[in-house]
């Protein structure tokens, strides 16, 4: 179990901002932290892992203090037992992927731990490359694998996804799921992606501006707000066609044309090139999947 | 060819080769710390590295002269208990040198410290590498275009120095004329053609080094963008 309360004066853009965080998670859990750019997020898996300072607060994992303002202690990360994915990855770009792996491994371990690393992760036929000749999925992937090659007690993971296309993005959430599921380390995921949060983690916590705002499951964290059940775009009107007693509005969506009924009292307050939202009860949509 | 040319040249490299191995043995903790430090000391310590840089060499070679005669506590110390004179020796002109191309050493390392990105060293901490271990198998590694930046910038210009080897070392063939004191000795005699022979050959071996270097760092280049 992790305890964590702690507080820090942060100096952003925008002034000064504090963040303060002090929630409890369990053993082998999944939470997102999720919240906008700014908000702390980072931050805060940083001070979990010893890489800053908090100003004052506790962070105790199984009972151990790892920081405690009140006693001065503050473990180095060293000392921590943690795996962490840096948004860039911080792969070692002058090791191979397999010596990347193993490089905190001691040395009698070391092989069979990063070949059962490599083949979980998919990537034995890269353990001879430089970080540099992979790909950004792969190398996700070996940061991945050196991060839990210690079997660490907290994975932490920064926006590690992020910088990949969708596809890419959605192979890689199901592949984080196996390998949670395989290793159970207590894991807290950095992300501003929505879909991320429901797909991976049961427990999310939203930060903005340094302060918890709303925590809990998914659903209940963003059913009253960000799911509706309507459809809503926002687009611009590029045509207007009279059509018997009622106006056909040509509406461009993004990269898509939608045509809209439009009555004459409607068509009063519209013209071409203005800005408008399109909306439609959702009881009848149609849903199908999409070919990948 | 002359042997008193041929002992010169040879001294010359031995000084030089030797000054740079102490400096990046002294270079690379030093400039660790410096590149990483937060200490109010850092700015001191960086300005003492610097002096070099502006100081006229005759000045240093006048206070290590001072400083390690015989008759100063400290070269008397030296002298009596461990028997090292670092005056009008060879030892001396190393010290000298070390002291003098200390900044051509420092700067280079410390900028290539701070080239490695900061998640690098992050990343090995939270997988509980030692601080030694990040330092001999993550930084020194990615920053080898400083490495040999120093390292070459610091052999250059100890072949090239003059003035603290002058003052502290003097004109003792076989012990401390370096090259450059030979061309001084030479020209001072009128001995155009040696004098000559020594400008020539240094000013060609330091072309090639240097040409050496800017080539190698191309090619770190290069590797970095593909």
């Amino acid at each position: 179990m992790i305890q964590v309360h702690v507080s820090k004066r942060l100096h952003t853009a925008e002034g000064p901002m504090d963040l303060v965080f002090s929630g409890t998670i369990e053993q082998g859990e999944f939470i997102t932290l999720f919240g906008p750019s700014g908000a702390g997020k980072t931050t805060l898996l940083r001070m979990i892992a010893g890489l800053t300072t908090p100003d004052s607060g506790t962070i105790i994992v199984d009972g151990q203090p790892w920081f405690d303002s009140g006693r001065r202690i503050n473990l180095s990360p060293r000392r921590r037992s943690i795996g962490m994915v840096f948004q860039d990855y911080a792969l070692f770009p002058n090791l191979t992927v397999a010596e990347n792996i193993g490089l905190a491994l001691p040395r009698e371990k070391r092989g069979v731990i990063v070949g059962e690393l490599l083949e979980v992760a998919g990537l034995q036929e890269l353990a001879g490359r430089k970080p540099d000749k992979l790909s950004g999925g792969q190398r996700q992937r070996v940061a991945l694998a050196r991060a839990l090659a210690l079997k660490p007690t907290i994975l932490l993971l920064d926006e590690p996804l992020s910088a990949l296309d969708l596809q890419m993005r959605l192979k890689l959430q199901d592949e984080l799921l196996r390998l949670h599921q395989r290793y159970q380390p207590t894991t807290l995921l950095v992300s501003h992606d929505l879909s991320e949060v429901f797909r991976l983690s049961r427990r999310v916590f939203v930060l903005d501006r340094g302060e918890v705002t709303r925590s809990g499951s998914p659903t209940e964290v963003f059913s009253q707000s960000k799911i509706s059940n309507k459809f809503r775009f926002n687009g611009e009107v590029v045509h207007i066609k009279p059509s018997g007693v009622v106006y056909i509005v040509h509406v461009l969506v993004g990269q898509d044309i939608v045509q809209v009924i439009a009555s004459e009292r409607e068509i009063a307050t519209l013209k071409v090139g203005k800005r408008v939202l399109i909306a439609s009860k959702a009881f009848n949509p149609l849903i199908m999947p999409l070919d990948e | 060819m002359n042997p008193d040319f041929t002992q010169t040249m040879i001294l010359t490299f031995q000084v030089a080769a030797i000054t740079t191995i102490i400096l990046l043995v002294l270079g690379i903790p030093l400039s660790y710390w410096l590149a990483y430090t937060n200490n109010r000391s850092k700015t001191v310590v960086e300005t003492l590295v610097s002096m070099p840089l502006v100081l006229p060499p005759t000045v240093l070679g006048f206070y290590l002269l001072v400083f390690f005669s015989p008759v100063n506590p400290v070269g008397g110390f030296l002298d009596s208990w461990f028997n090292l004179r670092l005056v009008f020796s060879f030892e001396g002109i190393i010290v000298g040198s070390v002291l003098f191309s200390l900044p051509f050493m420092i700067h280079p390392l410390q900028s290539g410290f701070g080239a490695v990105p900061a998640t690098l060293r992050e990343a090995a901490a939270t997988l509980g590498i030692s601080r030694v271990k990040t330092l001999f198998t993550i930084l020194l590694p990615n920053m080898k275009p400083g490495i040999l930046a120093g390292c070459v910038l610091s052999f250059a210009h100890t072949v090239g120095e003059f003035g603290v080897v002058l003052m502290v070392g003097g004109n003792i063939p076989g012990v401390t004329r370096m090259a450059s004191i030979a061309i001084y000795d030479r020209v001072e005699a009128l001995d155009y053609a040696t004098a000559h022979q020594y400008a020539f050959v240094l000013f060609a071996i330091t072309f090639a080094i240097l040409l050496l270097v800017y080539m190698v760092n191309r090619r770190f280049a290069r590797m970095e963008l593909t």
